[in-house]
């Protein structure tokens, strides 16, 4: 397919070919440079870059180096002090609570969303489309104006100060853009592939695991990345449902942290770091599944 | 209507049936459609949040919309959504359109981009509170006297901060978005604007904008919905205040039901949210002149 293609008023221009589409398009550089973009992508870097290089040089500041030195120096002689006192607080327990709710959240929210988009993409009748809208209703309310009742119901069910409290709510939270990105991506699957399935006496369940899941692959991983990302760093909820130590998981433990150790900063921005640096662990092993997934759950 | 047996098979033969959706739709009923109706049950009562549930008819609504603080909520609330829509939106279009070129450093920038997605909000509004510190922050670090202000304590300028910190932290994934969004975008389309001589910005404003329509109303519903959800970004950073300068409306809404006790008034306010979240997404839609089903399909 690749020869067809070819840019008929660029000679010199390599040929398209299906693994890199875009090497020859207008951005391939033969063109002047793109100053006025390339000055805001830098200067946008900047912008990111600086408050994460001010927060990690902090954290490794000791107290009288932080009062002492210009804050946006490195310190002249680094220290883990800071990291050690969070790490002796209890951050281990925050963490695992943090793995447990994301984990608990995210598979069983991936396993009904599945199953429900399949029933939506290749079901008919007026059950199917009226839960889909329900659905897509979802995602234009802001849930979390539903968050008293919600703290009713929990306590009610005695599930107050639980992991599941946490759990229960961000599962429902979490369907309806998983089933929104998961349809979207299972209406590509040709149709064919169903029927042949069907013809050979599959049935739904056994088309829902063999043909549909291999297929939507990238999406299921996006969508688990997406919910996992919400779920870790979610805060609104932990604030309301639990209160003891216990059941603290990672972003309110930053919180009641920075309360109790408001005048020790660099401590405090070294819980930060410690927060973020699972995910940041993550993202370099997983970074280009992390990207493609999620730009394409968005963008389909 | 009545149902024929032709009927039945036909929905039989072209898929499966609902109950596949039937667990996804239980835990969205119980944990996002029950709370919906509940919120609105309980903005007709009174309760503290321990006793008794008291219906009291229109009580806590006259006390809503009696107290100013509310129309300031709904004032500060309508500058972040509005303000953050006009920050974001641009810089996230022309950072995806740049990101989505094929030079390897806009890819290495794009990888530096991604970092604030990693953070929960707790953490960046812990990060931008040292930060923007007057003594130990970024002004005297960078010795720039206009940086060196009370920028949280100021109630002209939170504002303004507030806006920047979910600019910071949510402009990366708008940015993602609109990346996948141009990727998409046939190449031949380029290469004949080329052709007839078109510039970089006659591309932009007759090839990618059109092009990306459906991206635009994908993020900016996003975006929209998004921001009346901030919470526990402003939470942390200014807790709502100086005064009441940064109080918006969901912060008041937990305000008012888990410090002031006044669940009731606390619902009235979480309606009034829905209310707003629903009117707006619909707009948006309206505006992208298809409804949201549509646009999925056809901007695939």
């Amino acid at each position: 397919m690749a020869s067809t293609t070819q840019l008929p008023a660029a000679p010199e221009a390599p040929v398209l070919t299906h693994a890199t589409p875009r090497q020859n398009s207008r951005r391939a550089g033969r063109r002047r440079p793109n100053l006025p973009g390339g000055l805001g992508g830098w200067l946008w870097l900047a912008v990111i870059v600086l408050p994460i290089y001010y927060v990690v040089i902090t954290s490794l500041k000791n107290q009288a180096g932080f009062f002492a030195t210009n804050p946006m120096l490195p310190p002249a002689e680094p220290t883990l002090d800071n990291y050690k006192l969070v790490l002796e607080n209890d951050f281990a327990r925050y963490f695992l609570n943090s793995v447990v709710v994301t984990l608990g959240t995210v598979i069983p929210a991936l396993f009904v969303s599945f199953m429900a988009a399949y029933a939506i993409v290749r079901g008919k009748g007026r059950f199917v489309n009226w839960t889909n809208n329900l659905f897509l209703l979802g995602l234009a309310i802001p849930l979390h104006a539903t968050i008293i009742p919600i703290y009713w119901m929990i306590t009610r069910a005695h599930l107050y100060d639980t992991l599941l409290a946490l759990i229960l709510p961000s599962i429902a939270f979490a369907i309806p853009v998983s089933v929104l990105i998961l349809s979207n991506f299972m209406r590509d699957v040709p149709n064919e592939l169903f029927e042949s399935m069907r013809l050979d006496g599959c049935s739904d369940w056994a088309m829902l695991w063999r043909l549909a899941l291999p297929m939507t692959k990238p999406a299921v991983i996006t969508v688990g990345i997406y919910n996992a990302l919400h779920v870790w760093n979610g805060f609104l909820f932990p604030l309301i449902l639990t209160q003891s130590p216990a059941t603290r998981v990672l972003p309110l433990s930053l919180w009641t942290f920075q309360g109790e150790f408001s005048v020790n900063i660099p401590a405090v921005l070294a819980s930060v770091v410690l927060a973020t640096l699972p995910l940041l662990v993550l993202y370099i092993v997983a970074r280009r599944q992390l990207i493609s997934g999620l730009t394409a759950g968005f963008t389909k | 209507m009545t149902i024929t047996s032709s009927d039945r098979r036909r929905v039989r033969d072209t898929g499966p049936s609902g109950w596949l959706a039937a667990p996804a739709l239980v835990f969205f009923l119980v944990f996002a459609v029950v709370p919906l109706a509940g919120v609105v049950f309980l903005s007709f009562t009174s309760w503290d949040g321990l006793r008794e549930i008291r219906l009291e008819g229109l009580a806590s609504w006259t006390t809503v919309f009696t107290d100013p603080v509310t129309g300031n909520a709904l004032l500060v609330t309508a500058k972040i959504v509005f303000f953050s829509f006009i920050v974001q939106a641009p810089i996230s279009l022309l950072l995806g359109v740049f990101t989505a070129g094929s030079q390897k450093y806009r890819a290495a920038l794009a990888v530096l981009y991604f970092l604030p997605l990693l953070l929960s909000s707790a953490a960046v509004a812990i990060a931008f509170k040292a930060l923007l510190d007057p003594n130990f922050g970024l002004g005297p670090g960078l010795q720039v006297p206009f940086l060196i202000q009370d920028w949280l304590g100021n109630s002209d300028l939170v504002l303004f901060v507030v806006v920047f910190v979910i600019a910071w932290q949510f402009v990366p994934f708008h940015t993602l978005i609109y990346q996948g969004g141009v990727r998409q975008i046939p190449t031949s389309l380029y290469e004949a604007a080329e052709i007839d001589g078109a510039g970089r910005v006659r591309q932009f404003l007759n090839i990618t904008l059109p092009q990306l329509k459906y991206t635009i109303i994908t993020s900016s519903t996003l975006m929209v919905v998004g921001s009346l959800a901030y919470f526990d970004l402003i939470f942390v950073l200014t807790g709502g205040g100086p005064g009441y300068s940064t109080r918006l409306l969901p912060l008041h809404m937990y305000l008012t039901g888990f410090k002031a006790n006044d669940m009731g008034a606390a619902s009235a306010l979480g309606v009034i949210l829905i209310v707003i979240g629903l009117g707006l997404a619909l707009l948006l839609q309206r505006l992208g002149g298809k409804n949201r089903n549509d646009s999925q399909l056809e901007g695939a």
